[in-house]
């Protein structure tokens, strides 16, 4: 109901803006020709939707099955987190926008070099908030399962890991949010379909409302994705104190 | 309960970054008997568990007990708070040690623990769903399973109110008894209640003052007059 609202408002602040302000048509569509544009273009925006889709979805998935891997095996041998930790936030610290190009000269103009760039979006953050919840287990479950006789693996499995996922839900949220920029940037710097690729087209052509369509789409894809993501975490972590109401 | 050894504590000593926080400790807790250990905060008691419970290691000296076995896989412990884990059942948080160790759950066993602490009902609920009194059961009912000669607890019931803290304290002196205890408290009504006899530990470097006996069999009714009047002597050595 608020998200309705608060589409309104924006909307009417849009439309306010394009009918009093002397703002041309190919720099600032009016929402009118935008939605022309969204029903006229919906067989180029849905298929073009379904790549940019499949690529946040296969590199959110292997995002984070890499960087949970890297988080686990950094708890496991305590040694690796000092080595890897630095490359790590050197890697956050290399403008992505600069690695784009390298991407597509490496892996070409097809999906891959996309979802890579997604991986490369979101690995810090799942693997950071993994690894952050994996080394600040309450010390008296370490204590416990100490006095318990239990394995450093067993204590991990069942001790560590389950405390940690709270933690690992923060992190897979914001990669979620984040997934989409990496496949547009991936998309922006050289692909043959991707809402990203409508979108580099549409500007060059000055069709600003298809472009706009397209971004219009996109959002409406970030936020979907998000909604679910967040509704399933909550749904697996039941546990959790959680004083939220629903996102949407 | 298998043969409960007694505990001896060897002219302990624990540094902590040069400070001396206590030396030559010697301690023997009786086979099957309950020690409480009194002492004001940051005196090193709960250093002191630690150690027996080989989470921290002494500076000097050792904690054997009688029969020369080693200590480890013999020692169960629990702490000021339930430590149960938010997102197992009650059942299976009672059955952690053996989950934890890879060993094959005794459910039957698990149950009739809970039955005991009068919890069976609340087997599949979740931690959240229990009140603080709950939890602590529960808590006793895990330390119960691990099946252990020798029970460590830092202030286990110092969270509830006292009328919980009353009932918990009978249920534990009883589940406990053969068990060789060491019991941490700040409360000398408990320690005069369910111990057989208590240690005061005072003073830096902390030193252990003469046992004191408290005549009877634990758990002893709150108004009694041997409980009130070791509390009144109590609470004079703690004061000074």
């Amino acid at each position: 109901m608020r998200g309705i609202v608060t589409f309104a408002v924006f909307l009417a602040v849009w439309w306010a803006v394009t009918q009093f302000c002397p703002v041309p048509p190919y720099m600032l569509p009016t929402p009118q020709s935008v939605a022309v544009a969204l029903i006229a273009q919906r067989n180029l925006l849905f298929d073009n939707t379904l790549v940019t889709l499949a690529e946040i979805l296969l590199g959110l998935f292997f995002g984070t099955l890499l960087g949970a891997l890297a988080a686990l095996a950094m708890a496991a041998l305590p040694p690796l987190q000092r080595w890897l930790m630095p490359v790590l936030v050197l890697s956050q610290a290399i403008p992505v926008f600069a690695l784009a190009p390298l991407l597509v000269l490496w892996f070409g103009f097809g999906m891959t070099s996309k979802i890579i760039m997604t991986i490369l979006v979101i690995f810090f953050p799942v693997t950071a908030s993994l690894a952050d919840g994996l080394n600040l287990t309450e010390p008296g479950w370490l204590d416990m399962a100490a006095a318990m006789n239990a394995s450093r693996f067993s204590t991990l499995c069942y001790v560590r890991l389950p405390a940690a996922l709270p933690a690992f839900a923060s992190g897979l949220r914001v990669a979620t949010a984040l997934a989409p920029i990496g496949a547009i940037i991936g998309e922006w710097v050289g692909a043959s379909s991707g809402l990203g690729y409508v979108m580099i087209n549409a500007n060059a052509r000055i069709q600003t409302d298809v472009m706009f369509a397209a971004l219009f789409v996109l959002c409406v894809l970030a936020v979907l994705l998000f909604t679910i993501v967040d509704r399933i975490l909550r749904k697996l972590i039941y546990w959790a104190p959680d004083n939220r109401r629903g996102f949407s | 309960m298998s043969f409960c050894p007694s505990l001896h504590i060897q002219n302990l000593a624990l540094h902590y970054g040069g400070q001396i926080i206590f030396e030559n400790l010697n301690l023997v807790i009786p086979s099957g008997q309950l020690v409480a250990l009194l002492g004001p905060s940051g005196v090193g008691k709960t250093s002191l568990l630690r150690i027996i419970a080989g989470l921290e290691a002494p500076f000097a000296g050792q904690v054997t007990a009688s029969d020369n076995a080693p200590l480890s896989g013999r020692i169960a412990y629990m702490a000021q708070q339930d430590l149960l884990l938010p997102w197992a059942r009650v059942i299976d948080n009672v059955m952690l040690g053996a989950k934890l160790r890879g060993m094959k759950p005794e459910p039957d066993r698990a149950m009739n623990l809970l039955e005991r602490v009068g919890l069976a009902e609340r087997a599949k609920s979740l931690p959240v769903e229990l009140s603080g009194g709950m939890r602590q059961r529960v808590a006793i009912a895990r330390t119960l399973y691990e099946a252990r000669p020798i029970v460590l607890m830092d202030e286990p019931f110092s969270a509830l109110d006292a009328i919980t803290r009353t009932k918990i304290q009978d249920l534990a002196a009883e589940l406990l008894s053969g068990c060789t205890t060491l019991l941490i408290t700040h409360d000398p009504m408990e320690a005069c209640r369910i111990s057989h006899h208590l240690v005061v530990l005072t003073g830096a470097p902390a030193g252990l003052e003469a046992p004191v006996e408290v005549p009877g069999i634990p758990p002893r009714a709150p108004d009694n007059l041997l409980v009130l009047q070791t509390q009144a002597e109590l609470l004079r050595m703690l004061a000074q």
